[in-house]
């Protein structure tokens, strides 16, 4: 039995961890060594052009300090999504209508902050005193103070979120086709790791002042499985939560690294102010004054157009 | 238009639900009307383009090269080395959706390799399937394919059934630009000779003549005395203009089809009337007689081999900074590349109005500035005497050309000029104009007539914006600042929205434009008579 918990506690986790790190920093130094060879935002506001224009500093950004704003806007409030919107055609009158939608915007938010806040509220488990902000962080989201042991609003948000994602992905016609085995799985995955962890704390309880220990062990690198056991809920929780670290760099999911490259977010809109440098740019075959004016120099001289080479 | 062209409601039977097989076990039906030729061998071997040869998509043999399969995927692996885009665009979409309903053609045809994920996810395919670890291991599972003539001649057929305007990319959330992948899928096809003809014999009179139309530098000059004849016609006055003229102070750069096409045309004699009035000191060139850069729809490389003549000219006539004219891929690559793949202009002067005195500090490095931000600025200035009631019989709508509004950010200057020339002006709704304005449906080489069927379905939501303003305030003409759009835009308004004409900005400028010395004008550039006041 010894073997399992050794597998499960110790070394899987250090195999996914592992994958994690050295996945996430493959796939961003592979990125990051392509380079950008052309400055390619996407405007989606005014330009600064005249003084007298009211330029859009954040949607169209021309230096560096909109372009943080811009970067800020999407990944912590999901800028483009708040824009979606819904086509229709409305046959009897022939009119396209485009619907304001923002259901898919309300569940990512809503996913992507409750993991967020959850994540921060797991340090207690790995940080030795805790931080005062995780207390803080575990007050707030336990505000509600129903129920024994307090029930996080997070721990609600999160399955509402994924089981909302997982149901448009499988309802939506459009969607469903679209769909890869991959999208499903890292729902599935991700509802997984929620509802086992939420069983754990309500139902099949695990003794926290072990897990404590077993966390902290393998952090410092001294890893052990505590004499006092942890209780078998645990052991699927860990081994999901490893599941996705090790899946994590080679999936779409990545996007949480990747949308910080993306060049048609993260550059300002100011080439024509200041050059951009391509690394690769290379010398091509033109067709020089000289070859054209040789091709047309009769027809020129006879239309009165001025030569150089007479 | 033909008689084969199936009726509005025929192409109204839209149905946005996709069908029960999935999209890999779904090959590619090239329906006439829905796709583009091939390109003529000549053009492709005048350019230097490899594997030239005489073949169409609707062929069964496509005579690729034998090593076809090891050219795309060497060219791939190439790619993901110099764009960080692609390769991050390979990796992070999510599948979301939040694009799918976002691009005009899936609008216009429900089909749903039309939602830009999906089209991405036909590259995607490929490069999981020989470039990820999972692609290799799980196959159709890991959402990977085999690279198959199927897939190439799917990638022919929706690569050029996008037309790079960007809107998807306006929604999603990492900001995945289907534009980028659309360029890299016709850069990798374009290696094994799959071109269409709308792109590459544009391209290939560029390179020869200086133009897309083909114009050579002794008609190109006609046309402009023809062009001072009719404006001395209309309003009474002799305007000057040079070609090639060494030492001017500014080199002004239009799209082609301005001096060749109506009613671009219009627009061209706005111009000629505005230089003149404020005695710009200015010159035309016959040999970067084009604003346009069809290059840009087929490879990098071919748009900076075109590009090349704007900055060269530039510098042999000894101007200070260059003017630029109403287009709008144009200015996606003057303004995102021209400096980059063929700068620095250290030849050329940070751009002052000659005019005004103002300085234009964001083209400072670039050192070319739009029609628009010029003319504005005059206008803000007091330098022009309009009377915008000689366009009182217009009822006019503004339509945003993709590039100037996804890739510059031109919004405010083309409206200060359209209230300050034009009495009645009406916005499309705002989910269509401005950033998320809708493409006319045939830009990025894609307006060739074979294609006009695509084309009409493409342009269904610009139309049905302007079908709403048509109605709701009587509109009868749509104002715009791209020679594809004035190009293309007629064909598609008449079809879906009959009684609604096209012009461009400047014509506009030129019907209100109160010149020195003008006679009397009783209609406007086009021949309409002006409205009369009531009495």
């Amino acid at each position: 039995m010894n073997a399992v918990y050794l597998v499960f506690g110790i070394i899987i986790p250090y195999a996914a961890l592992f994958i994690f790190v050295v996945g996430l920093v493959y796939r961003i130094v592979r990125w990051a060594s392509s380079p950008v060879p052309f400055r390619i935002p996407t405007t989606c506001g005014q330009q600064k052009s005249l003084p007298w224009i009211k330029s859009k500093k954040i949607e169209n950004p021309y230096n560096n300090a909109g372009v943080i704003g811009r970067m800020a806007l999407e990944v912590l409030v999901f800028r483009s999504l708040l824009r979606n919107t819904k086509t229709e055609l409305r046959r009897g009158i022939q009119k396209l209508v485009y619907k304001d939608s923002k259901l898919l915007w309300l569940g990512a938010f809503v996913f992507h902050w409750s993991l967020l806040i959850i994540l921060l509220r797991h340090l207690r488990l790995f940080v030795e005193p805790v931080p005062a902000f995780v207390i803080s962080l575990q007050r707030l989201d336990g505000l509600f103070q129903i129920m024994l042991p307090t029930l996080y609003i997070t721990d609600i948000l999160i399955v509402l979120a994924l089981g909302y994602l997982l149901l448009r992905r499988m309802a939506g016609a459009q969607l469903r086709y679209i769909s890869l085995f991959s999208d499903y799985f890292a729902v599935l995955l991700l509802l997984g790791i929620a509802l086992s962890g939420i069983f754990m704390r309500y139902i099949f309880r695990v003794d926290l002042v072990s897990v404590k220990e077993l966390a902290l062990g393998v952090l410092s690198f001294h890893p052990s499985i505590p004499a006092a056991g942890i209780g078998l809920a645990f052991y699927v929780h860990l081994f999901l939560v490893c599941t996705l670290f090790a899946y994590f760099p080679f999936s779409k999911l990545v996007h949480m690294a990747g949308v910080f490259l993306s060049p048609t977010r993260n550059l300002a809109n100011n080439s024509r102010m200041r050059r951009h440098i391509n690394p690769w740019n290379y010398p091509v075959k033109v067709h020089t004054y000289q070859e054209w004016e040789d091709e047309f120099r009769e027809h020129m001289k006879d239309a009165g157009l001025p030569l150089e080479k007479e | 238009m033909t008689d084969t062209t199936k009726k509005p409601e025929e192409l109204l039977k839209l149905d946005y639900t996709p069908p029960k097989k999935g999209w890999m076990e779904t090959p590619v039906d090239f329906k006439k009307g829905t796709y583009c030729y091939s390109a003529p061998q000549k053009h492709q071997e005048y350019l230097g383009l490899p594997y030239p040869r005489q073949w169409q998509p609707f062929d069964a043999d496509w005579k690729l090269p034998e090593n076809w399969k090891q050219i795309i995927l060497e060219g791939m692996n190439d790619r993901l080395k110099k764009y960080r885009s692609f390769r991050l665009y390979m990796d992070i979409c999510v599948r979301c959706g939040a694009c799918a309903d976002k691009c005009h053609f899936f609008i216009g045809t429900g089909d749903p390799k039309n939602m830009p994920v999906l089209r991405a996810e036909l590259l995607r395919s490929v490069y999981r399937k020989y470039f990820t670890l999972g692609g290799k291991l799980f196959g159709k599972v890991g959402g990977a394919r085999e690279l198959t003539e199927d897939v190439l001649k799917e990638w022919y057929y929706y690569f050029y059934q996008c037309t790079e305007c960007r809107r998807c990319s306006v929604f999603c959330p990492y900001g995945i630009d289907t534009c980028e992948i659309t360029m890299m899928a016709r850069d990798l096809l374009s290696l094994v000779g799959c071109n269409v003809g709308w792109v590459i014999e544009p391209a290939s009179n560029c390179f020869r003549t200086g133009n897309h139309l083909g114009v050579p530098p002794h008609a190109f000059k006609d046309t402009l005395d023809f062009a001072i004849d009719e404006v001395e016609d209309l309003t009474g006055v002799k305007v000057e203009a040079s070609v090639n003229r060494k030492g001017a102070e500014l080199l002004f750069i239009t799209p082609s089809a301005d001096y060749f096409a109506s009613p671009h045309w219009y627009t061209f004699l706005g111009y000629l009337m505005l230089f003149h009035e404020i005695g710009l000191d200015y010159t035309w060139s016959a040999y970067a007689s084009e604003g346009g850069n069809f290059g840009l729809f087929h490879s990098a490389e071919m748009m900076k081999r075109l590009n090349a003549k704007m900055y060269a000219e530039a510098k042999r006539l000894g101007v200070k900074w260059i003017l630029g004219g109403e287009c709008g891929h144009m200015w996606r690559v003057v303004h995102q590349y021209m400096n980059t793949i063929n700068g620095p202009a250290d030849f050329l002067e940070e751009p002052v109005s000659p005019i005004t005195g103002t300085k234009f500090e964001n083209a400072k490095a670039t050192k070319m500035v739009h029609i628009c931000e010029f003319t504005a600025d005059l206008i803000k200035n007091n330098k022009l005497k309009l009377d915008p009631s000689r366009n009182d019989h217009w009822k006019m709508t503004f339509h945003d050309s993709c590039n100037p509004a996804r890739a510059m950010g031109l919004f405010e200057e083309p409206r200060y000029i359209i209230k300050n020339v034009c009495n009645n002006f009406y916005e499309m709704p705002e989910n269509t104009i401005k950033e998320y304005t809708f493409c006319c449906g045939s830009g990025a080489g894609l307006g060739s007539d074979e294609n006009l069927e695509m084309r009409l379905r493409g342009g269904l939501p610009r139309a049905n914006a302007v079908k709403y303003v048509k109605e709701k305030h009587g509109v009868n003409l749509l104002t715009c600042i791209c020679a594809i759009d004035r190009a293309v835009l007629p064909t598609l308004l008449q079809y879906w929205v009959p009684g609604v004409e096209v012009s461009g900005l400047h014509e506009l400028v030129g019907n209100a434009l109160v010149m020195k010395g003008e006679k009397e004008r009783t209609t406007d550039m086009r021949g309409t008579p002006r409205k009369q006041e009531a009495k």
